[in-house]
């Protein structure tokens, strides 16, 4: 089996141990036990950090180090068995996410937007903000990242590399700048741009474009469309998704685009680095109780906020929160649909 | 043949007798694979003096009479094998009353399921009946009589158990009434007199023609949602089945297996459809549902598929919508399904018999399940979905649901609301003497035979 890259030189020497003492979801009885379940970590060893995790990425974004403490830790998951889901939940949806060969080459033009696993949102790809753009969608261009939530870090490794090859077949063979500059393509999803950039990384895949994440695209495009922002003025509660984490650069871009639209960010206990799940995850891990556990505290703090707006980035953090957020009173809506609205779009 | 439809045209109607080729031909199947067999007339009666009048007429001719609801049963039991009328009930479709301390409405016998779920919806909000997975216009009476289920069944049993009650004009013309209605204005129970309403239920048409029916209705709850649970192995299924219907938490549950779409293949899936009035109560039982089957998702052998609500949505329609998209798989219009009644226990083995059939005979298939009662028994189905127009196609299906109706009938199980074929394997492994005493009792109600000959015969 092919292996991220992992240091455990490095991680042995950390003294934080922050990738495990700042988990929001596992205890630990002091710095002891996490230095003791790290070591049975890299060892190979079982741990009850690898039962326990919720999968949120976080780790990922906690190591001081850089060292993907996230990725390796999948890893030891899957050689050791430990699986989070029921094995016909995740070979089910093994099958559901497989690519299907349904491959038609087109001649993109760019904006070329990836929305990733979600043909359902082609709708969102509209003017102003997308002129003219170029979108596609399907099973065929998945970027596989949730298989980190399975312990199915063999899937990634098998099917990323063909996920790269359908786009550029497809979509950006012919559509670079020039013969000697990539082609860009804008992911709509967090998870692609983690996927073509972190992952990639961790996972040695070679990426043959350059991938633009959606955020900085609606920065720039801000800045050109400058003059039709009409400023929302309103107060919004962040969803911060677990993909996120490994591409944190990405937040700060979104402040910029938040305060170019007039709205104010919520300043609340469970966003940024504080972000809590959005309970899917754990559901498919049949942890409903802690799910319910995890909606309530999130809910209640949106609430206390003061926010008008739940707005999502990740697809299917708002699928798995919508219906409740409006119950709440809080109104739904994606990054990119909230930035349409100041437009006028 | 002109004196029979002058005498219906002065019982209904000019308008609403027809022996015109063309509704003759209408008239003449179904959407299954049974062949076509034309009735003489058809007439669309609008009250139960109507079809008093009708039935009295056509005992004293010796013709036969077909009643029919919305014509949706598949299997062609409203087909005019020996000629005669096809009494169309659509027109006798009005919600009576609806009793909503004791919960039960009075419908007249060509009520459709849409008819009364909208009636329902816009004047009782917090009442529902239980919905069959067939298209709205299938009635209500068609679907008692022929001992139907549907998304309360997991609660209640049968459409059959829900029903309090009937008014039913007999193959002679007279009118009679079965259950509490027989003695009282309220029509609130078949206890507890002797229950006449069997002699009706499950006949197929062979005794008489409802026109009045009593159903027993439910709470509507406010919050409802769904669970999907997924395993491999069929031999578990029994056992699974057992523990979240001991919960006693669900209004329906609803296995499936499909090779399409192919993610599907090879998985068995159970749908449980639940409800509460308030969140606290919605979370209370899906706590018992997952609690009974924990087991199972500890050993990681099982469990409930992940689904964001949006996803839920197309599973909780009722009807649901699935079997009617399967249906058009083949865009052909043809679609039929062996359901048999059998108990759980004969899951695995009902699942491999229709798994091997579907194989030897090549078809387009479905199989699933609705669980009736506390884990009682079930309509275990085999569907299979053909092109009408391609005559092998149909072959095909009609060779694997006569093979289907044989295996259910070996393991255990009894094909329900049997095409003709079906009906004499049936027949044929009977008790002698229940078949005796099925024809003595037809014997006694219908002296001249009439009522939807060629069906359910020994």
């Amino acid at each position: 089996m092919q292996s991220v890259i992992f240091h455990p030189d490095l991680c042995a020497s950390c003294k934080s141990i922050s990738c495990l003492m700042r988990c929001q979801y596992i205890e630990f009885s002091g710095i002891d036990e996490a230095r003791a379940e790290r070591k049975k970590i890299n060892s190979g060893l079982d741990s009850r950090v690898l039962h326990e995790c919720l999968t949120c990425y976080s780790c990922q974004e906690y190591c001081p180090n850089g060292n993907n403490p996230f990725f390796f830790l999948v890893e030891q998951q899957e050689k050791l068995g430990i699986l989070p889901a029921p094995i016909p939940i995740v070979k089910e949806q093994l099958a559901m996410m497989a690519p299907r060969g349904r491959l038609e080459p087109q001649k993109a033009h760019a904006p070329v937007v990836d929305m990733c696993a979600f043909p359902m949102l082609t709708g969102c790809i509209r003017p102003p903000l997308f002129e003219n753009a170029s979108v596609f969608s399907g099973t065929d261009f998945f970027c596989n990242i949730m298989w980190l939530h399975f312990a199915k870090n063999s899937t990634i490794f098998e099917r990323v590399p063909k996920m790269i090859e359908n786009i550029m077949t497809c979509y950006l063979k012919d559509s670079g700048p020039d013969e000697h500059s990539m082609a860009e393509l804008i992911c709509f999803h967090d998870e692609c741009y983690g996927t073509y950039t972190t992952v990639a990384n961790a996972y040695s895949i070679p990426v043959p474009f350059k991938p633009i994440h959606l955020f900085d695209y609606i920065d720039k495009k801000l800045d050109e469309l400058s003059g039709k922002i009409k400023p929302l003025n309103a107060v919004i509660a962040y969803q911060r998704p677990c993909s996120n984490r490994l591409i944190p650069e990405t937040d700060k871009t979104l402040d910029r685009i938040f305060e170019k639209i007039g709205v104010t960010r919520a300043a609340r206990k469970y966003d940024r680095q504080n972000a809590l799940c959005c309970g899917g995850v754990p559901r498919a891990h049949q942890r409903d109780d802690f799910a319910d556990e995890l909606l309530e505290k999130n809910l209640n703090d949106m609430v206390a906020s003061g926010a008008t707006y739940c707005v999502f980035n990740c697809p299917f953090c708002m699928a798995t929160l919508a219906e409740a957020v409006a119950e709440k009173g809080l109104f739904p809506i994606l990054v990119s649909d909230l930035v349409q609205t100041a437009l006028g779009g | 043949m002109d004196n029979l439809i002058k005498r219906l045209e002065e019982i209904v109607g000019p308008a609403h007798v027809s022996a015109a080729a063309e509704e003759r031909y209408f008239y003449s199947m179904d959407p299954g694979t049974m062949p076509a067999a034309p009735p003489d007339a058809v007439v669309m009666p609008k009250n139960t003096k109507e079809v008093s009048r009708i039935m009295a007429l056509a005992t004293e001719k010796g013709v036969p009479v077909v009643p029919m609801g919305a014509g949706l049963v598949l299997s062609g039991l409203t087909r005019a094998l020996k000629g005669g009328i096809i009494m169309d009930m659509k027109r006798m479709n009005r919600v009576i009353s609806v009793n909503p301390a004791s919960r039960y409405a009075i419908v007249e016998g060509g009520t459709s399921q849409g008819m009364l779920q909208t009636y329902l919806k816009k004047h009782h909000p917090g009442l529902k009946h239980s919905m069959p997975d067939a298209p709205p216009v299938a009635t209500i009476g068609g679907n008692i009589a022929i001992h139907g289920s549907g998304h309360l069944s997991v609660l209640a049993g049968f459409h059959t158990d829900m029903l309090n009650g009937m008014e039913v004009v007999l193959p002679t013309g007279e009118i009679v009434r079965t259950g509490s209605c027989s003695v009282s204005p309220d029509w609130f129970a078949r206890a507890p007199l002797p229950d006449l309403s069997g002699i009706f239920l499950g006949w197929s048409g062979t005794t008489g023609v409802i026109t009045k029916l009593s159903i027993k209705l439910f709470p509507k709850y406010k919050h409802n949602d769904l669970l999907v649970f997924v395993c491999e192995d069929a031999d578990l299924m029994p056992e699974i089945i057992s523990r979240l219907t001991s919960a006693q938490a669900a209004e329906d549950m609803t296995p499936w297996m499909t090779p399409k779409p192919f993610w599907a293949k090879g998985f068995l899936h159970i749908n449980i459809a639940y409800g509460g009035h308030t969140k606290e109560e919605l979370t209370f039982r899906r706590n018992l549902l997952r609690a009974s089957v924990k087991e199972y998702m500890d050993k990681k052998i099982a469990g409930f598929l992940p689904m964001p609500p949006p996803q839920k949505k197309r599973f909780m329609k009722l009807p649901s919508p699935d079997l009617a998209r399967f249906a058009d798989v083949k865009k052909g219009g043809g679609f039929e399904y062996v359901g048999a009644i059998m108990g759980i226990e004969r899951f695995p083995e009902a699942y491999r018999a229709g798994l091997e059939i579907a194989e030897k005979h090549g078809v387009t298939w479905s199989m699933g399940a609705r669980i009736i009662g506390a884990g009682h028994c079930m309509m275990f189905f085999y569907a299979y979905a053909f092109n009408r127009a391609d005559k092998q196609d149909v072959a095909r299906a009609q060779a694997a649901l006569e093979e289907t109706n044989a295996a259910a009938l070996l393991i255990g199980g009894i094909p329900w609301k049997a095409e003709a074929p079906a009906q004499k394997q049936i027949m044929a492994k009977m008790d002698p003497s229940t078949r005796d005493l099925m024809d003595r009792v037809r014997g006694m109600i219908d002296p001249a035979g009439i009522m939807n000959p060629g069906n359910l015969e020994t």
